[in-house]
């Protein structure tokens, strides 16, 4: 299954014990990231006025947002207006019921699907399996994903943990390809084989949307392969499942996000397929069309004035290959289809900051700010995790780390409340250190601090602070 | 000009050699420097921990203690970065508008080293001898926060005798973000592995920053690997001049530590 929904199994630096463990694993993030990274910054520095693109981008983002329930209704009468169908769906579960008693209600045993974060968020693809219906993923790297039994570990390139050999190996497995080299067009060719079959036979699609037009009920996917063509276009039935904040007021203001998506996301001035559509033509694509308009936890992002600009996001995934925290860690230690720092933020707010798990994901960032910088609609990341970190803070479970932590903290605000306990403290830390003082530095401290000894010398208290010094000799 | 000295917790505690060196810079620079003993830290480590309360009357003591002051000035981009960036975020979410305008206007006055030297003084030649071979770490709060940009190198480059070679990557964290060092330790040694390799594979005897968090995190990293490089804060180079620098403990103390550290 390439689903994996949003609750994760783990807390965050648990799970990135192991993943940092898979030293292949890191060596193929590495490889990509670093490649992708340069990519951007080219295509980026090519447009002069890509400052005020992602300005406009964020204004954009937050007009809508600010008006959302309009929006989202004008985009119901739209559709329905050009023949589809609009469906509200509070949570995953409501969402997965629609999407399933659609595909059942006209017969299907499988679906094809276009590459969609939102229908993983759902799990949707367990959800259809539980009613015998099997859900085949179109886009290759998800194919890849699904093929292997595994979850996606970016959002963009679900499959960039894995490098070519490993691919071969699986089709060769999976697929009965009889693949004699791991060339790109060599394993294209043999999805493209297996997927045709897929697209001619399947009456039912499903996909996610990039952007839905509220004016004209105009639902938008952007991709690189076609397959998302194929699937919009060749079904008799296509259900498209949206996050309610992809609504976007008017067609004009799309343009900035097709220069801003594409040389975010994949480094490219154009992506190769934008699809556009209005509800049904008859006799011309699918001949019903359904709208899934998904909450599950986002009226309350919304609510929430300091981290409502979380809701810009348009999944480009700068933000994860830019990060030296994604790079190392890789995507699954995130627990949720949404890694990387946007993933630190959007998954515990989606879950209501109710997940424990998810809790620990704000802490999983050095807040070097590197992904703010990239971010194309200007989403202060580093700033919103600042901020979940105080949220969730006084909420935090009793356990014994948590507890020593806070007892720590709440010591430490009371010493530098006063310079005399502050000084006093110094002092104090100067004699206690004794033992623990191996020529001029510290290997080796207990308790939570042993996290830094395990890999890192601590200096040693100096024998005066600056503040004794200053003192003693003035005018230094 | 009048200056006050901001210390921060971490230098006053463990690296007071940067704060002198910073007062006799700028003091050598025909300016007046001023320390006002009653500040402790900023808030910084508890209000990006999650303990927004308990860094709240760490704020508020930190503009009483420098209200007064004409201009302020910090051997640490990251907490400069905090002052100026994050103060008003702080007084914002606790709904205190009186904060907001004061924070806002004190994080006008407040500077790192490095900018301050370059945009309000001016100098790019502070007069510096420093003979050795030196690499360069801009750390992430003044680079991303501060946007200090080449402040340091220019600063760097007109130290005599000093040789400046390019670190690789240099704008990759070098995994301390304060408590994610302890909190999330296994990523931070992966992040502190990278930079620490990149520090080596310069052939430099030591590597200088803006910030002696991160350097105490380069630094220990290369110390636990015994490399024999050693971490100095840029004040300490931009201080240090030929008359002291000639077996002066002071100016290559930071280095010596490693060094020891290694026996």
């Amino acid at each position: 299954m390439s689903a994996g929904g949003i609750r994760p199994a783990r807390p965050f630096p648990e799970a990135a014990r192991d993943t940092l463990q898979d030293a292949q694993m890191r060596r193929n993030l590495k490889h990509a990231t670093t490649t992708i990274r340069e990519k951007r910054l080219r295509a980026v520095a090519e447009l002069p006025d890509w400052e005020a693109l992602r300005t406009r981008g964020a204004e954009l983002k937050d007009a809508s947002l600010s008006d959302l329930a309009e929006q989202l209704l004008t985009l119901e009468a739209a559709v329905k207006r050009c023949g589809g169908q609009v469906h509200w769906a509070r949570d995953a579960a409501e969402a997965c019921r629609i999407v399933t008693d659609l595909a059942a209600l006209h017969g299907a045993r499988e679906i094809i699907k276009v590459k969609s974060i939102s229908t993983d968020e759902i799990e949707l693809n367990a959800a259809l399996e539980q009613r015998g219906i099997q859900a085949i993923e179109t886009d290759l790297a998800e194919l890849i994903v699904q093929l292997a039994g595994d979850t996606p570990s970016h959002i963009l390139v679900p499959a960039i943990h894995k490098n070519r050999a490993e691919i071969r190996d699986l089709f060769r497995q999976k697929l009965g390809a009889e693949l004699l080299t791991d060339e790109p067009k060599v394993l294209a060719e043999a999805a493209r084989l297996y997927l045709r079959e897929k697209f001619l036979s399947t009456k039912v699609a499903v996909s996610g949307a990039n952007f839905a037009i509220a004016e004209s009920g105009t639902v938008c996917i952007v991709e690189s392969e076609g397959n998302g063509r194929m699937c919009l276009t060749l079904p008799d039935v296509l259900i498209s499942v949206m996050g309610i904040e992809k609504v976007l007021p008017q067609w004009a203001d799309i343009a900035p996000f097709m220069q801003l998506l594409p040389r975010s996301s994949t480094a490219e001035r154009m992506n190769p397929y934008t699809s556009f559509w209005s509800g049904v033509i008859p006799g011309d694509g699918p001949q019903e069309f359904h709208l899934v308009l998904l909450d599950n936890g986002r009226t309350d992002v919304l609510a929430d004035e300091a981290a409502r600009q979380t809701l810009r996001c348009i999944r480009c995934s700068a933000c994860l290959n830019v990060c030296p925290v994604y790079e190392r860690a890789g995507g699954h230690a995130y627990g949720s289809v949404y890694p990387g720092p946007i993933g630190a933020i959007l998954t515990p707010q989606l879950l209501q900051l109710e997940d424990e798990n998810a809790n620990t994901l704000p802490w999983a960032s050095s807040l070097c700010g590197a992904c703010y910088d990239a971010c194309p609609v200007k989403i202060n990341i580093p700033e919103i995790l600042i901020y979940l970190r105080g949220q969730i803070t006084p909420h935090k479970s009793h356990n014994l780390e948590n507890t020593v932590e806070s007892i720590a903290m709440k010591t430490a605000a009371w010493i530098f409340n006063e310079p005399f306990r502050f000084e006093g403290a110094l002092k104090l830390a100067r004699t206690g250190q004794g033992p623990l003082v191996q020529h001029g530095a510290i290997h080796a401290l207990p308790g939570l601090l042993g996290g830094w000894t395990s890999s890192r010398n601590l200096p040693a208290f100096p024998a005066k602070s600056f503040r004794e010094l200053w003192r003693e000799e003035g005018e230094v | 000009m009048k200056i006050d000295l901001f210390i921060t917790c971490l230098n006053d505690a463990l690296f007071p050699q940067t704060g002198l060196a910073m007062a006799r810079l700028l003091r050598r620079l025909g300016h007046q420097v001023h320390f006002n003993e009653a500040q402790t830290c900023c808030g910084q480590m508890h209000f990006n921990t999650g303990y927004q309360r308990e860094a709240l009357p760490l704020i508020r003591k930190f503009v009483n203690d420098f209200r007064n002051a004409e201009v302020i000035v910090a051997p640490s981009g990251s907490c400069v970065a905090f002052v100026r960036d994050l103060y008003p975020k702080a007084a914002e979410w606790a709904g205190d508008d009186d904060l907001l305008r004061e924070v806002t206007e004190l994080g006008k006055r407040t500077y790192e080293l490095s900018e301050f030297l370059i945009k309000v003084l001016k100098v790019e030649d502070v007069g510096a001898y420093y003979p050795h071979r030196v690499t360069y770490h801009p750390t992430c709060h003044a680079a991303r926060l501060l946007r200090v940009g080449d402040a340091p190198l220019t600063l760097l480059k007109n130290v005599r005798g000093l040789t400046l070679v390019e670190l690789p990557a240099s704008e990759q964290c070098c995994g301390f973000g304060g408590t994610f060092s302890v909190k999330n330790p296994e990523t931070s040694t992966a992040m502190l592995a990278d930079k620490v390799q990149s520090v080596m594979s310069t052939g430099a005897e030591c590597c200088t920053a803006g910030d002696n968090s991160c350097l105490m995190h380069i630094g220990g990293g290369l110390s636990r690997l015994q490399s024999g490089v050693g971490v100095v804060h840029l004040a300490e180079i931009l201080a240090s001049t030929e008359s002291i620098s000639a077996g002066s403990s002071e100016t290559i103390g930071a280095m010596q530590v490693s060094a020891e550290a290694l026996l």
